[in-house]
Parts: C-alpha cells; sequence; structure tokens
C-alpha cells in the first residue's frame, strides 16, 4: 500500500516536472497558427517561420556568441585559478576558492544588481563585454569546481617526472597537465556554454539596449502574444541545452577511458 | 670529482627541521643508498638533489658544478618514484621518447635509443602499449627506460621496488643492479628496506631524525654498527649493557653478568677508548644453539632458556632468556627446531661482537 502511494507519488512529480516541456515540444509540432490543443496536424512551419524571422536569429547568433565566449574565458580563468589553487601554498587558499565558488549561492538577481550598481558607481556603461563578464562571474564556479576535482586525482609525481626529464614547467603543462585535465576542461566549459545560453535574470539587468539574447527574445515576445513560434524556439533550446552536455559527458568519458582516468 | 656533493645541508619546514646539518660525496659510478625509518629525512634529501626542494642551507654541486639555482628541468636527473609515475596519455614508447624530445635528437635516432632503452629492461615489445595495460614490475622497468634513456648524470629511485609484491621486488631487485652496472651511471637509492640497501648499495648512508648516523659499505654498516639505531634498524641485533674493563693491545675486555669474560677487537669498537659503561652488540644469527653438554667449539657458551620460538621454516628466531638479558637468536634448524622452555646452550665467537659507548642511543 505505502510502496504504491510513494510509486504513484513519484509518477506525478515527474509528470509535473516534465509534462509542460512535452507540451511544448509537442506544440510546436502543431500545424494550427494558435498554438493549442487540439492539435490539427504535423508540420515544421513553425521551425521555419523562427528560421526567417531575422530578431529570433539574431538573439541566436547573439547567444551562441555570448556562450562561447563565456565558456572560452570562463575555462581558461578556472584552469589558471584551479591551478593555483590546488598546486600552490597560496595563503588564505580556503577563504579564495569560497569566493570563487559564492556566485552560486548568492541569488542572481542580487548578483545582477550589485555588479549594475557597481559599474554606474564606476561610470561604465553596460556593454557586450559587461554582458560577458557577468556570465563568466557565475559560470567560473562550476569551471572550478569540475576542473579541481580533477586536478586533484593527477598526481603530482607525473609532473615531477616530465620535470626531470627536461621539459618546462610551460611544457611539462601543456604536454602533461592540460591533457590529463582535458575531460574536465571539456565538462566545464559545456556548463558554462549552457548556463549562459539559458540565462535570463542576470542578462535582463545587465544587456545594453538593442541587444538581445535568446532567453531575452522570448520573454519580449511573449510580452504581446503566445506565438507557436516561441514552441519551436523552446524546443531548440531544450535540444540544445539538454543535448550538448549529453555529449560533452559521452566525450568526456571517453577521453577519460582513454587517457587511463 | 664526485658525481653529487652536499655541502652542509640543511632543510626546514617550517619550525621542522627535515633534515639536519649534512655532508656527503658520491663517487661517479657508485651506488649509494639513503637508509632509514619513514621520517627520517631520505626522501627530502633526494628530492633536494633533483631540484624539487630547495634546501634552507648548504651547497649541493652535481659533476662539481653548483647547482643550487639550477631548476630541475636543467639538472639532467634520471628520476624514478614508487608509483612509477608513468604518463597515462602516451604509449609506453612515447613515454620513454619524452626525455629525448627536450634534447635535440633527430626521429631516426631518437627511435633506436628508445628501442635500445626497452631492450635493457627487457620489454622490446611493449612500445605500443599503454601504461594501465601493463603489470606494475613492467610499468617500473618502463619508468626505469625513461629515466635512463636520456643518460642522465645521476640517477635517482626514490622507494622504486616498495609498491611491487615481495617476488616481484626481489627479482627486480636484481634486475636494477645489473642495469646500473651495465650503464655505470651513478645511482641514489632511497629505500626503508636493509636487504635492497646491503644487496645494491656500494655505499649506505643510515639516516634517523634527519641525522646522518654512519656511512660505509654495507659490510662495514653491518657488522660495525656506529650507533645503538644502526645495530637496530639493519637486521636483529641483541643489545646488552655491558662494562668496558680495559683497553690495550688491540683489544677491548668486556664484562657482562651472566657471561665470562672475554675481549673483542678494537676493531669493532673504534669509538671505545677507556673502561667504562658499554653497549654490546651481537647479531641475532651470530649466536648458534646448541644441546648443552654438548663439544664445546672455539667461542665462549653461556646457558640459556628458550622462552619462545617463531618458526620460519628452514630457520628459527629464538627468544632467550641469559641470566637476566633477553636475547634473540636466529638459527637454521637442524632436524628439529628447539622447543620452548628446552635448556641450551649459547655458543658465539667474540670476534662477532662490537661494542658502543653507552650513551650513543641517538
Amino acid at each position: 500500500m505505502g510502496w504504491r502511494l510513494i510509486r504513484a507519488y513519484t509518477v506525478l512529480v515527474y509528470l509535473f516536472m516534465f509534462l509542460p516541456i512535452a507540451v511544448v515540444v509537442l506544440l510546436s509540432f502543431n500545424a494550427n497558427q494558435f498554438g493549442s490543443f487540439p492539435m490539427t496536424g504535423l508540420s515544421t512551419r513553425w521551425f521555419e517561420t523562427l528560421w526567417q524571422n531575422e530578431a529570433i536569429m539574431r538573439a541566436f547568433r547573439t547567444s551562441i556568441l555570448l556562450g562561447l565566449m563565456t565558456a572560452g574565458v570562463s575555462t581558461v580563468l578556472g584552469v589558471l585559478a584551479s591551478l593555483a589553487l590546488v598546486r600552490y601554498a597560496i595563503p588564505g587558499r580556503n577563504l579564495i576558492t569560497t569566493l570563487l565558488i559564492a556566485p552560486i549561492l548568492v541569488p542572481e538577481v542580487v548578483l545582477a544588481v550589485a555588479l549594475l550598481l557597481f559599474l554606474n558607481f564606476l561610470n561604465i556603461g553596460k556593454s557586450f563585454t559587461l554582458l560577458l563578464m557577468g556570465h563568466v562571474i557565475f559560470t567560473l564556479p562550476f569551471v572550478i569546481l569540475v576542473v579541481q576535482a580533477r586536478l586533484v586525482s593527477i598526481r603530482r609525481d607525473v609532473e615531477e617526472a616530465a620535470l626531470s626529464l627536461g621539459a618546462s614547467p610551460t611544457q611539462t603543462f601543456f604536454s602533461i597537465t592540460l591533457p590529463l585535465l582535458m575531460p574536465a576542461v571539456a565538462a566545464g566549459g559545456l556548463f558554462a556554454f549552457t548556463i549562459s545560453f539559458d540565462d535570463i535574470t542576470g542578462t535582463l539587468f545587465w544587456k545594453p539596449g538593442g541587444i538581445e539574447t535568446v532567453p531575452t527574445q522570448i520573454f519580449s515576445m511573449l510580452r504581446n502574444s503566445i506565438s507557436p513560434e516561441i514552441n519551436a524556439l523552446g524546443t531548440v533550446i531544450i535540444v540544445l541545452t539538454v543535448g550538448l552536455p549529453l555529449i560533452g559527458a559521452a566525450v568526456a568519458r571517453k577521453l577519460a577511458t582513454k587517457s587511463g582516468g | 670529482m664526485s658525481a653529487v656533493s652536499l655541502t652542509n645541508i640543511v632543510k626546514r619546514f617550517g619550525d621542522f627541521t627535515a633534515v639536519h646539518k649534512m655532508s656527503l660525496d658520491i663517487a661517479e659510478g657508485s651506488f649509494v643508498t639513503l637508509l632509514g625509518p619513514s621520517g627520517c629525512g631520505k626522501t627530502t634529501t633526494l628530492r633536494m638533489i633533483a631540484g624539487l626542494l630547495d634546501p634552507s642551507e648548504g651547497e649541493i654541486a652535481i659533476k662539481g658544478k653548483r647547482v643550487n639555482d639550477v631548476p630541475i628541468h636543467k639538472r639532467n636527473l634520471g628520476l624514478v618514484f614508487q608509483n612509477y609515475a608513468l604518463f597515462p596519455h602516451k604509449t609506453v614508447a612515447d613515454n620513454v621518447a619524452f626525455g629525448l624530445k627536450y634534447r635535440n635528437i633527430d626521429k631516426d635516432e631518437m627511435r633506436r635509443k628508445v628501442a635500445e632503452a626497452l631492450e635493457l629492461v627487457q620489454l622490446p615489445d611493449l612500445g605500443g602499449r599503454y601504461p594501465k595495460e601493463l603489470s606494475g614490475g613492467q610499468q617500473q622497468r618502463i619508468a626505469l627506460a625513461r629515466a635512463i634513456v636520456i643518460e642522465p648524470d645521476v640517477l635517482l629511485l626514490d622507494e622504486p621496488l616498495s609498491a611491487l609484491d615481495a617476488n616481484l621486488r626481489e627479482d627486480m631487485r636484481v634486475e636494477l643492479k645489473r642495469i646500473q652496472q651495465r650503464i655505470g651511471v651513478t645511482t641514489v637509492f632511497v629505500t626503508h628496506d636493509q636487504t635492497e640497501a646491503l644487496a645494491m648499495s656500494d655505499q649506505i648512508i643510515v639516516m634517523s631524525k634527519g641525522r646522518v648516523e654512519q656511512v660505509g659499505a654495507p659490510e662495514e654498516v653491518y657488522n660495525t654498527p656506529a650507533s645503538e639505531f644502526v645495530a637496530q634498524f639493519l637486521g636483529a641485533s641483541n643489545l646488552l649493557p655491558a662494562r668496558c674493563t680495559d683497553v690495550s693491545g688491540g683489544e677491548v675486555a668486556l664484562e657482562l653478568p651472566g657471561f665470562p669474560s672475554f675481549a673483542i677487537p678494537a676493531a669493532r669498537a673504534p669509538q671505545v677508548s677507556a673502561a667504562g659503561p658499554v653497549r654490546l652488540v651481537i647479531r641475532a644469527e651470530k649466536l648458534h644453539l646448541t644441546r648443552p653438554g654438548a663439544e664445546a667449539g672455539d667461542g665462549l657458551s653461556v646457558d640459556a632458556t628458550v622462552e619462545n620460538v617463531d618458526y620460519q621454516g628452514q630457520s628459527a628466531r629464538y627468544f632467550l632468556k641469559v641470566a637476566e638479558h633477553q636475547m634473540q637468536a636466529v638459527n637454521m634448524i637442524d632436524e628439529r627446531p628447539f622447543a620452548t622452555g628446552e635448556q641450551v646452550s649459547l655458543r658465539f665467537r667474540a670476534r662477532d661482537c662490537a661494542a658502543l659507548p653507552a650513551g650513543s642511543n641517538a
């Protein structure tokens, strides 16, 4: 009896979580121009209108560019920070780690407003660079967490062996440490990309006028009407943000088994 | 010119002194072992020679050249670790070739040297494998090949056999010594295993608590320990309080309760120069148990009672009571081991004993 109840409850929770997503995906293939049930036929017309919608495509390009740059900056900074924190006895190491991880814990709105006020105080206007910086701040913790965990498991004596054989510290990093770190770097980069790609709170505060990312574009479109285009766009975003990490995880696992974990 | 020389080296970590003022000269081509229990400073010393640690004081020279300020990657050393430390993402051949990449050697020459090194460690066919596909013993051979292929000025081995299981360890010990003799590279070996040290070394440096206890050839260190620590660390020794009654004519006369008075050669008690309290050192395997009343040989004889027997197959370790002393003896077993409670006669030769000043326990 008890178990059956728990089972039913579990199913309901999952339905509550995933049914709306399923509905969005389903309706994006609806031929009817009103995005609602009953469906009148299967069609990919909303994906086509999406493709032809200049504003959405521009937002899409902005989001991809922003995501890629965020991922790039975050992984470089994250790897450097992890190296410093794991490999060197820096005074206040724990404090620095906590501070770097903190953006995960602080509510995003607070972080968004704080950065905005701070830059206002410094008389720096909104710009794409500022938006990028904001995204880096809250994707960096994820990169650091993943990369640090991996770095701890890379034995120090492997690097020492490379040094003793004549490789300089820089050569050792690029020929030994980085290749062994690669699965974590890739995973961290993917995290950063997907988090940046579907962020809305921070982006709304930081984006300069005239620049829209996909989530802010959807947000402004919703203010007018619920167009079936949005369903199609939602489907694309779901595929991207769910698919990319899955592919990434698979690639990372492959890399890890090849390099002996 | 020594291959490696340490002059007044000191290493401190905060308030803790890991290595006290230490000077050492290692001869070209020799196999030198730093021996001691964990925490004695042997690995710290090795890491300072390697350049992985900077000495707090003192000078390190390799081939007569001061290297204090030379970073590890410019010291031309071969380093072998306890856990092999092979590059997991590179094949065996790429592992071995790694050091050659930084030495301006053309491709053919490199391939030839790698093949040669793999031949030397008797694993010529494993070049295409990845380290995790190899056994521990094979991995350590590859690590050795990787270290010697660059023709290092000094080969540094940090407990390279400790991760291997017992049988393999003995094979590798012989193998390692063979390779070292073949290429003649100056080798510094760190271990806590006295058997390895005695079997492989030209010279042993016994360390304890950051200090050098004794430097000498294996036999010298074994037969004439310079301190109680050395006597006890290398093999099982009996240390008995005794009195020196006279030092004269190249002999040191000793007296201890329950024993007839006897004299040992002065060479076996270099630190005893006058009458006074001393410590008598007798190795467990130099004490021979016989049945009481058996034919007396050329040695001394005392009565003893067997208190306990540790049977080891071909030999046995006996725990004995001799007058007021607890002693240990290790003997080959002839027909049957002696039994607990049996009265025996304990034979030993005066020249197999050594003596230390009473206060020498470092």
